[in-house]
Formats: C-alpha cells, structure tokens, sequence
C-alpha cells in the first residue's frame, strides 16, 4: 500500500510541478520543438495514463529510457547502486561501531566527564552541516595532510572521507539510545538478580543489560541505514562518488524524468522494506514479541 | 551457638541533595542454621537496606558501616568486590520482591538457572542441567525438564517465584535472604510459597531471613524476629514472646491493625497509629516514634534511647519500663 | 520521591503534613539559572536574532554590491588584510562580513517560516490521529509512513529544480515535508492527554470537540511542542544550506550561508575560510538551537532526562 502511495505521489509531484516537456526540450527551444516531445513522450495524455502505464511497465522492472543516456534506466541505476550501498552501510556500521561503546560507557559513568563528553558529541554532530563537515575534511585530510584521497571510487580509503561524512550525524541518535536504554535496563530487577547470583560485572552487563538495551538500537539502525541511503545525494555530490545520489542530483539538472522517478521509487521501496526488516529484527531479538 | 551471619551495629548512609538520610541505624541480629528471623516493619523503614548491605548490592554512593559484619566467620567488611561476588548466589542467596521483573526476558529459565550453578562451580552441561531439573521439582514444578526451554514471560508470577527460589538455592546456600517474596503474589500462593520455603529451610538446614511487612507471614513462619522502624530495631523476640506480649507501642500498634477471627467484633473500628513516618534525614536525636506515641515526654526529644535488654533476645527501645510503656497505649 | 520528606524536626515542631516546597515557577527558574546548556544556547539563538535584526546597522557593506576589480580580498588574518573587509570579499568583490550578517536573516526567516507551516500541519495531523484514533490514525499514521519512506531531500531538489527556485518555493516545499516527524510526536503526546480523566470530564460536560482540543488538549501539548519545534527549526535551516549549496535553494544573489558555501567551493583551497565561516555560522546558529530545546525539556521535566 504504502509503495503505490509512495509511486502516485513521486509521480505526481514531479510531473505536476512543471512542464516535462518544457524541462526536456531545454531553454531555446520554439514550441514547436516542445510539442514534438510532448508527443513523442506521450506527455500529452491524461496524467492518470501516463501514471498507469509508467506503473505498469514498472511492475515488470522496466523504468523506460533515459533521454540522456539513451539506455534502460533500471541498467543505469544498476551500475551505480553499489557505490551507494557500500557507502551507506559503512556509514552505517561506522555510526553503530562508534555510538554503542561509548553510549554504554556513558550509562555506566551517568553525569560524570565521560557522560557529558559523549552528550557534547552527540549535541554538536546533530548541528554540523554534513556537506560543510565533508570539505573541511578534504581540505584538512585530503590537502593539508594528505591523509586521503578526495575523489574516485578506487580503493577503500576513498571511502572514508565519505562515511565519516554521512555517518556522524547518526551518532547522536544510536548515542542517546544506547545510554537511555541502558540506563533503564541497569535499573532493572532482572539486573539486581544477576548481582544477587555472584555473576561479575563484565558478564552482567553484556550478556544482560547489552542484550536488552540493544534491541531498539538494532532496530533503528534498520531504520537509519534507509535515511543514510537517502541522504547519500549530499555527500555523494560533495567527493563526487559515481552512486545514484550523484546521479539523482545530475538527472533532476538534466530533467532526466523517468531516471529521477525510478530512484525515488527506489528509495522508497529500500526504505519500506528496512521497516520491515526492523520489525522482524525485534521480533528475533525479544522473545516476548516472538508469536509461538 | 554458631550463627551463619551475625550483624552488630550496622549503619546505612544515603547522601541525599536534602541531607545525609540514615537509611538503617544501629541494626543487630544473628541468624543459625535452621532458623528463621524476620525483619518486619512497614515500607522504608529500611529492612530492605539491611538485606543488601548484608550482600553489599547497596546504591555506588551509600555508606555502610558496622562493628560486626560476619559470616561463617568471614569479615564482611574486610571482603572486596570479586570475594563478594563469589560468596553471592554461592554461599549466600537473595530471592527478590517482584517475581514478573527478576528474570531476564532474553534467555530461557534453563539458561539463568544453570549461570548461577556455572558461576560457582566446574560442572558439564549435563550436572547442570540436571541440577536445574532437580530444584525445579524440588520447588513444586512439574514437566521440569521442559520448562528448561521456556522463556520467562511464559510462566505465572508463582511459577516464576518458585524458579527465583530454585536459582537460589542451585549452589547449596547456608543463608537465604528473602526479601518480601510473597507480597507480589496472589493470597492463595503466598501460602504455598511460604510453606515450601520453611520445607526447604528444613531440609537443606539453611538460615532464613525472612524481611516482610505482614505480621501474618511471620506469625506462620519465623522463629525470632525483630521489628524495624525508621531504620532502627525497636522490638527483638521469639515470635512467642513478641505476639504474646508486645512492648514497643509501635509493635502493639501494628498488632492492633491485625483483625482477629473470633476476637474482633463487625463493624468494631480496626487499630490505627496516628501520625505519619518521619524521614530518618539530617541529624537524628531521641526516639524517632515520639512524634506518634501516647506515652512521648520532653525527654524523648533528646536522651539517648538504646535497646532495653529485659533477658536473652528479648528487647525493646524505650526509656519506659515495659508496664509503663505498654499502660498509655489504647485502641483507637 | 513519591512520598514526601519530612524531617523529625519539622514534625516536632508541629507542622504536621505540611511541606513546604518553592512555587513551580520559582524551580523553573532556578533550574534555568544553573542549566548551562540552556544558557549557552538562548545567547547564541539571541545573539543571531539581534543581528539578523540589526543588519543594516551590524554590515559594514551592502551585501549585494559588487565591485569586481576587488575580488577575493583576502581577510584581516592574511596578509594585505583590511579592517574596510574583515573577512575579505568572494569571488564577485561583495563583503564577506556583510554576506554573512545579512545570511542570518535568510536562515532565521527560513528556519521559521518553515517550522510554522511544519508545526501546524503537524500538530493538526497529530492531534487528529491521537485523539479520534481508529480510521483517523490509521490515515494519518500511513500518510506519515508514506512521507518518511520518501527521500526528502531527493524529493525537495526535484521539486524545486521543476518550479525555479527561490525563498518561498524552499519554505513550502520543506514545510509539507518536515511536517511528518512532528506529528509523529504529536500523535504520542495526544494519545497520553486523552487518556487523562479531565478530557473525560470535558467529554462528559457536553463541550465540544473542538473546544476540547483547543482548550483541553494543546495547552498540555504546548511545552512538547517547543522543544520539537526548536529542534526542527535546526534541521530546516541545515535542509535549506544543503538545497542551496546543491543549487536548488535560495537563488543567487541571496546570502544564503550555504549558497555561500557553494561559490566559495571552487576557491577553497586557496581561500578555506570563504566555506568555514558560513559553516561555523550554521552550526553555531543550530547548535543554541538545538542547546535551548533540549534545555527546555530538561528544564520543564528533569525526570524525563534519564
């Protein structure tokens, strides 16, 4: 349900808000010119027809051309996706790797420096602008210290730039969670009787409070991973990575309609199925939700 | 006479940002194998402090002191951290209040069982679980083996009761705290629970601590008990002694709330004590019952008022004579 | 502490039940008074309004006026630096400083503007859902999955590249897109004040539901609804520096900070601090923004901090 709402409104929304025709034939054209490819794409049909028929042929994973590129749209999309998966689910992983250790040092030290350092981060990564963060990267890692590579796709370390970029803003949130989390589970009775059985407090507080508090962790990260992917299209255009960010940004500067439509599908559709798989991730994870 | 644990003068600090609250003052007792002493007394009144400054699970920021903190003649107050936690669910065992709170929703029963047989002791997987087995029958539960597998929001709050007492008594405990266990529980289970502890107390010879704010627990199970109030002991006895003849107009006080079948008449008015419980905060001086008790004389406000040793056992905290301090009190 | 702290001295001295505690007002400010993330961001949110409001006074130039054969001046701190250009002039001869004053304007009317039309189309769709529930909720929950599935960002670019650019297009297409996460804390809020008996009493005196929500259910709403409305003014105002900087925001000439940062992107080897400044000015802007929201919130319900 949600994924043909998600279609009609990208479909509306982008063909209702300006002329496709206009955009496609570019600034100089006469109207003739603009006639010709109003007919040749069919944009002179009812939009509730041409919505139809784009789904149609959508269902079957035919996105149509490019006018651009002048090759399948779907080809297009495949050939740079992986950039974009590599990218975000290092962003990902760089977030979840850095946020839990210390949002669980800060729950076990609550309002000590540790705490109000890992809140400083958390509070400051919320409010740094992530393209901003990327070019003062590149300029500090990439050219005063030529630390780094600052553009291409070639090796690992051209990633790292990058998913430090679109990582770190979701740090506050996997941050804060962990320690709440934690915090209430360390409260907790379940926590008491561990202590009360002679159990240490290494294992106490991974094998139970970790495991407990994690759970709505893993589950936004799903979540999170779905925002990372769509928030690619900044960083992606900052160190020039050939992903479909990039190329969503080009498309919508070059009016390629159906490549532009396809991503945002696309998007939506990765975004819709993470929920789901954040559903079942909780269920795998809290016997309590597990339906026997 | 070789008590498991015995308590001389013990003292529980809390900073607070009101004041320092003296959560348990000056608290003595000794508890043997095969007896049951009760700590009773209404909310706050800081038995449940006593118990987990006995196992050393208080709050980071609590002081606890005492002339006397031993078991099976070992100083508690010499004993660090990691010594602790091999004594604690090995040598000495607490069962909790709240039953539907105390297992971990995330593993199965078997597996928090068989941790605290593992924690303490060398054993294969199969002498644990067998363990496991054993005690869950011991406790009443029947198809034990396949409650092994089960998670702990399957079970009912008696059942889950019943696995906090097995898991306690996993490694053979000489002392067992049990604090409040029933009090979660349905009226019908209190007295089984109760009943199979006493069993289980007999049976394996342990000490019980039994800390509860039902007199009608006590009456059935406990050997001596003594009665807290804001955060000291005010009266000590056998249960013989103390419900046959209560002293400390606190302890009458409680007595008199207790309707008696044959002895209370319908529609007669249930005893009450006037007042509200001060916070033990600040600096402490006198009796801290004198705000609500019939007999309080200026004298209470600032002499020092320690426990009246009247013979072995036996005492109550009170400037007054026994007569004297059980003659003002009345029904209301 | 639910029961009260009452000392021995204060019962001797008669005061029975009686406990004095300072008036909700006075905690308030007290607590205002010690939170130093509160006070550091209230300066900082404060400081940017008296200068977006000052600017004419605050610039030294007019921050559109272009004088090309003094280009990329460099700032006071390099050498040849001038106090007539502190921070220098970018690559059209425009003053840096007055660019950056006069940006404060354009991201605090934006930041508004936009969580104006968020917050209330936010705050309606919450309510609804939370207080008719059932099919309502049902609506508005999948309308609100439908809206976070969509890229924004994505969706945003590509709407304004098709209509043209300019202030007014930015703040609405961000406004109908930011709307989602408010409502979602709407909602929640909603659901728990319904549940309240004194909206059963309003109910059951016959008022109507429009009364109801206005009278019974916003007020209550109002303190969640600042602190989410502060914290989402500092994402508005990041989404338009990041639509700028792409080319599809605010158009040129309006010092818009991240439209700033995009032209200064080509020098930015040579001249770093024609993209660090309007970056530190954003962060700093939406750091007290996000320093006073969470102030706030701790101020007005500590126990909610855990």
């Amino acid at each position: 349900m949600v994924a043909i709402t998600v279609s009609i409104v990208s479909f509306m929304m982008i063909r209702l808000s300006g002329d496709p025709a206009v955009a496609l034939a570019g600034e100089n054209a006469t109207s003739q010119e603009i006639e010709l490819i109003r007919e040749q794409y069919g944009f002179d049909r009812p939009i509730l027809i041409q919505y139809l028929d784009w789904a149609a042929r959508a269902i079957q994973g035919d996105f149509g051309e490019s006018p651009y590129f002048n090759q399948p749209v779907t080809q297009i999309i495949g050939d740079r996706i992986g950039v974009t998966m590599k990218l975000g689910v290092m962003a990902l992983l760089f977030a979840v790797v850095f946020s839990i250790p210390v949002g669980v040092l800060a729950s076990i030290r609550p309002n000590t420096w540790i705490d109000r350092t890992a809140l400083g981060i958390s509070v400051m990564g919320q409010a740094m602008p992530s393209f901003w963060f990327g070019l003062i990267m590149i300029i500090v890692l990439g050219v005063w210290l030529r630390l780094l590579p600052i553009s291409g796709t070639d090796s690992l370390a051209n990633f790292v730039m990058p998913t430090i970029a679109l990582g770190y803003y979701g740090i506050p949130a996997f941050m804060r969670l962990t320690r709440s989390g934690m915090l209430e589970v360390l409260s907790s009775d379940h926590i008491r009787t561990a202590r009360a059985k002679g159990l240490r407090w290494g294992r106490v507080l991974f094998k139970h409070a970790l495991r407990n508090a994690i759970i709505p962790v893993v589950a936004l990260a799903a979540v999170q991973l779905g925002f990372l992917l769509g928030g690619s299209i900044v960083i992606e255009s900052v160190f020039a990575l050939h992903g479909i960010g990039y190329l969503a940004w080009e498309s919508i500067g070059r009016s390629d309609l159906p490549v532009v439509q396809a991503i945002v599908l696309l998007l939506s559709m990765i975004f819709v199925g993470l929920t789901l798989v954040s559903d079942i991730i909780n269920a795998f994870l809290d016997p309590r939700i597990r339906v026997k | 006479m070789n008590p498991v644990i015995e308590v001389k003068n013990l003292f529980v600090d809390l900073p607070l940002p009101a004041g320092m609250l003296h959560a348990v003052r000056n608290v003595s007792f000794h508890v043997s194998r095969g007896e049951t002493v009760s700590l009773v007394g209404e909310s706050g009144c800081g038995k449940s402090m006593t118990a987990l400054a006995i196992m050393n699970l208080l709050p980071m920021n609590a002081i606890r002191t005492a002339d006397v903190l031993s078991f099976e003649g070992r100083d508690f107050l010499q004993t660090s951290e990691s010594e602790m936690a091999d004594i604690r669910g090995n040598k000495m065992a607490m069962i909790f209040q709240e039953p539907m709170t105390s297992l971990d929703p995330c593993y199965t029963i078997g597996n928090q069982l068989e941790e605290a047989l593992n924690q303490h002791r060398r054993v294969s997987k199969q002498e644990a679980s067998d363990r496991a087995v054993f005690l869950l029958e011991k406790v009443g539960i029947t198809a034990a083996a396949s409650r092994l597998k089960q998670y702990p929001h399957q079970l009912s709050g008696g059942l889950r009761q019943r696995v906090m007492i097995a898991m306690g008594l996993m490694c053979g405990p000489s002392l067992i705290i049990a604090d409040e266990p029933t009090t979660a529980l349905d009226v019908t289970i209190q007295a089984q629970i109760l009943s199979l502890l006493k069993s289980l107390q007999t049976e394996f010879e342990m000490g019980l601590i039994l800390i509860t704010h039902d007199l009608g627990v006590v009456a059935r199970v406990a050997d001596r008990l003594a009665v807290m109030y804001c955060g000291e002991v005010v009266e000590t006895g056998t249960t013989e002694e103390v419900f046959g003849n209560p002293i400390h107009p606190y302890t009458r006080g409680l007595m008199a709330c207790i309707p008696v079948p044959g002895k209370t008449k319908p529609g007669e008015k249930l005893g009450s004590i006037s007042g509200i419980v001060p916070t033990p905060i600040g600096e402490l001086t006198g009796c801290t019952f004198r705000n609500r008790c019939p007999n309080s004389t200026a004298e209470c406000v600032y002499s020092e008022n320690p426990l009246n040793e009247i013979s072995p056992g036996r005492a109550y905290r009170c400037l007054l004579s026994p007569e004297a301090c059980a003659a003002g009190w009345s029904q209301s | 502490m639910s029961t009260p702290v009452v000392s021995i001295q204060a019962l001797d001295a008669g005061l029975g039940e009686t406990v004095i505690f300072p008036s909700p007002g006075k905690i308030i400010r007290m607590r205002m008074r010690r939170h130093k993330g509160f006070i550091v961001g209230s300066i900082a949110v404060l400081l940017t309004f008296l200068i977006a409001i000052l600017a004419p006074i605050v610039a030294p130039h007019d921050p559109y006026e272009q004088n090309l054969e003094n280009r990329l001046k460099p700032a006071i701190w390099q050498e040849k630096g001038t106090w007539n250009h502190p921070l220098g002039t970018d690559n059209l001869g425009r003053d840096y400083l007055s660019r950056l004053v006069y940006g404060c304007r354009i991201s605090l009317i934006i930041g508004f503007s936009i969580m104006m039309i968020a917050l209330v189309l936010g705050t309606i769709m919450g309510m609804l859902a939370g207080y008719y529930g059932g099919k309502v909720d049902m609506v508005v929950s999948f309308l609100i999955t439908v809206r976070l599935a969509l890229p924004a960002v994505l969706v945003a670019l590509a709407v304004v590249a098709l209509i043209g650019g300019s202030m007014t297009v930015v703040i609405v297409v961000l406004g109908f897109l930011i709307w989602a996460r408010i409502a979602v804390v709407m909602r929640a809020s909603t659901q728990r004040i319904r549940s309240n008996d004194y909206v059963a009493a309003a109910q059951a005196a016959g008022c109507s539901t429009l009364r109801i929500l206005l009278t019974e259910i916003l007020p209550n709403l109002a303190d969640n609804l600042v602190v989410v409305a502060t914290l989402e003014i500092g994402r508005a105002i990041l989404l338009e520096a990041a639509l700028s900087f792409l080319g599809m925001g605010v158009m040129p000439p309006t010092p818009s900070w991240g439209l700033m940062i995009s032209e200064g992107k080509e020098f930015m080897f040579f001249y770093p601090h024609l993209i660090a400044i309007p970056g530190i000015a954003l962060f700093v802007l939406v750091l007290g923004m996000n320093l006073l929201g969470d102030g706030i919130r701790d101020v007005t319900t500590p126990e909610g901090r855990s």
